[in-house]
């Protein structure tokens, strides 16, 4: 490593002046503006001090709890779902097939599908009298569903095209966690007479077990940040039944014009990504100092 | 090892999935082509003669051609900016030790999953106090802000791996440290590079919820366009799809193109090689 420190900042500085004029500098207006009480259109030298007062109100408001929780379900729900199904397909699909660089590149699609595009889509297909989910299950013999008209099938709807989404990305990086296992480690496995199961249980996952926890901490931040698919699929509707926290920090600012009230959600927000953040750099941490780990 | 059956059977599950990932892309791509008529019979209907009033109406709209021009500006400069910006500092931070590199790299790392709904409402009052709401100018800074952290940390990974006895050498033989980063280190982080634009431009060519916050009519983007036409034209689907699929493509062609490199930036950091 280099100990010319001036040229070591030349070369930083540019990407830090942006980051914290136009990233840091914001997210810490987040949490100043929380104590303000400010609407929407009036100038801010008519913002009034109001200390924990937006902070207080935030946390009584049963709004603002309906949201945390919907927010909770759907990490819950949507992230256990992706990871079961995802280490299930890599588990039983992973090898070194031919071709698998082509299925592969299909499997990412779906994560790089513009979020307007697969909210308009997915409400197309949710549609209730030509949409082709419902086809689909009339065609199997069930009754066709009110998809986006009901809350609990609303809920399963954002699920379902989340699943839909990041499915593969949780397959992606079991698949590539796998193909770092030592395969005579494997073999050794094998040769001691453990079986499928055993050697997937005892053997492999336990090996992979730093990607898994990463994946994980990786897909709860995606799922707490959730904003744009649902709000074009169901914009929070029906009622507030998928209206998540930043859909809601969305809502009361640029349509309730209380900026100071979202802000005030926002740093609730803000603590609950940052901390699994946090969680996630003492599991990986890229950057840490690079002496010594090579 | 493996019987013939079994192969099979993978073939048959991976087909499967591949339709599964697939399907809703083709039923936008499909439901693009078809007739206002068409779109409400069944969703079960594959056969139908296509029919490209939709893409007409769409391309041929007053606004359209502003907003794709505005959707590119806004895509390609703040892509090339983070590039620029992204590997000098993966590349300072990677080689240099100065004081407040490990505060600087916390703070990137930390940086990159703040929650865009957090940062909407303070950017939307410190821009309009800077004169830089309604400005592709304004959008760009941002885009550019919120995706530095993760180029930087992509390219930290591809800069690590550059042998650092070639620049030691070319030091020697008296390159000064910006010509050894352009002539040794930038060549050799060049799938690095394929990987930090697709992500990048990926965001910034999809976001709305930022672009529908700090844009007006001049400025909008296309995902913007798209969301405020869902409330316009209601349920003409075949039109909404059009756009839909105008928007989604350029990313997914550029992502099956560099799967590898995608693939790669996205298990940076959980995997190692």
């Amino acid at each position: 490593m280099n100990d010319n420190t001036r040229t070591g900042w030349l070369f930083v500085a540019p990407a830090v002046v942006i980051m914290l004029v136009a990233c840091l500098y914001p997210v810490l207006s987040a949490v100043h503006l929380g104590f303000y009480e400010w609407s929407m259109g009036t100038p801010w030298s008519e913002a009034k001090w109001a200390g924990w007062t937006s902070f207080q109100i935030a946390f009584t408001e049963p709004s603002v709890w309906r949201s945390l929780w919907t927010t909770l379900k759907f990490a819950a729900v949507s992230v256990s779902a992706e990871m079961v199904l995802g280490i299930a397909l890599a588990l039983a699909l992973e090898s070194n097939l031919r071709g698998m660089a082509f299925f592969r590149s299909l499997f990412i699609l779906p994560m790089m599908v513009a979020p307007i595009a697969v909210g308009l889509t997915w409400r197309y297909m949710f549609d209730a009298q030509f949409g082709l989910i419902n086809a689909v299950l009339v065609a199997l013999g069930f009754a066709a569903k009110g998809w986006l008209a009901e809350e609990s099938l609303a809920f399963a709807a954002i699920i379902i095209a989340d699943i839909w989404q990041w499915t593969p990305f949780v397959f992606i990086m079991v698949v590539a966690g796998l193909a770092n296992v030592d395969s005579s480690v494997l073999e050794a496995a094998r040769i001691d007479g453990a079986r499928w199961w055993t050697v997937t249980t005892r053997v492999k996952l336990p090996m992979i077990a730093h990607v898994l926890a990463i994946t994980l901490v990786m897909r709860l931040i995606d799922a707490f940040r959730v904003l744009e698919v649902i709000y074009v699929l169901t914009f929070g509707g029906p009622g507030e039944s998928t209206e998540v926290l930043s859909l809601h920090i969305y809502k009361t600012a640029f349509i309730g014009q209380k900026l100071g009230a979202a802000s005030a959600i926002s740093v609730l927000l803000l603590v609950v990504v940052m901390v699994l953040t946090w969680l996630a750099l003492r599991m990986s941490n890229p950057m840490r100092d690079n002496e010594g780990d090579r | 090892m493996t019987l013939p059956l079994a192969g099979l059977l993978r073939y048959g599950a991976l087909s499967l999935l591949g339709v599964l990932c697939i399907g809703p892309i083709a039923v936008m791509v499909l439901t693009s082509f078809k007739t206002q008529a068409q779109t409400f019979t069944t969703g079960l209907s594959f056969f139908f003669l296509p029919t490209l009033e939709n893409y007409r109406d769409v391309l041929f709209d007053a606004s359209f051609g502003r907003y794709l021009v505005n959707s590119l500006i806004v895509g390609v400069v703040a892509t090339l900016i983070t590039l620029l910006l992204g590997c000098m500092a993966a590349y300072g931070m990677a080689r240099f030790s100065f004081a407040g590199r490990k505060a600087l790299a916390y703070t990137t790392l930390m940086l990159r999953t703040v929650p865009l709904a957090v940062i909407a409402v303070p950017v939307f009052m410190i821009w309009s106090d800077w004169k830089l709401t309604n400005s592709l100018l304004g959008l760009i800074l941002l885009y550019v802000a919120v995706n530095l952290p993760f180029t930087i940390w992509l390219l930290y990974g591809f800069v690590l791996q550059v042998p650092v006895e070639l620049e030691e050498a070319a030091a020697i033989d008296g390159c000064r440290p910006w010509k050894v980063f352009l002539r040794i280190v930038l060549p050799l982080i060049r799938p690095g590079l394929a990987a930090a634009a697709i992500f990048t431009f990926r965001i910034a060519w999809n976001e709305f919820i930022l672009a529908l916050v700090l844009t007006d009519r001049s400025t909008r983007t296309l995902p913007v366009a798209a969301s405020l036409y869902v409330t316009d034209l209601g349920v003409e689907w075949g039109k909404l799809m059009a756009l839909a699929t105008l928007i989604a493509m350029p990313p997914l062609i550029f992502t099956f193109l560099a799967a590898r490199q995608v693939i790669s930036g996205l298990t940076a950091g959980a995997v190692k090689g």
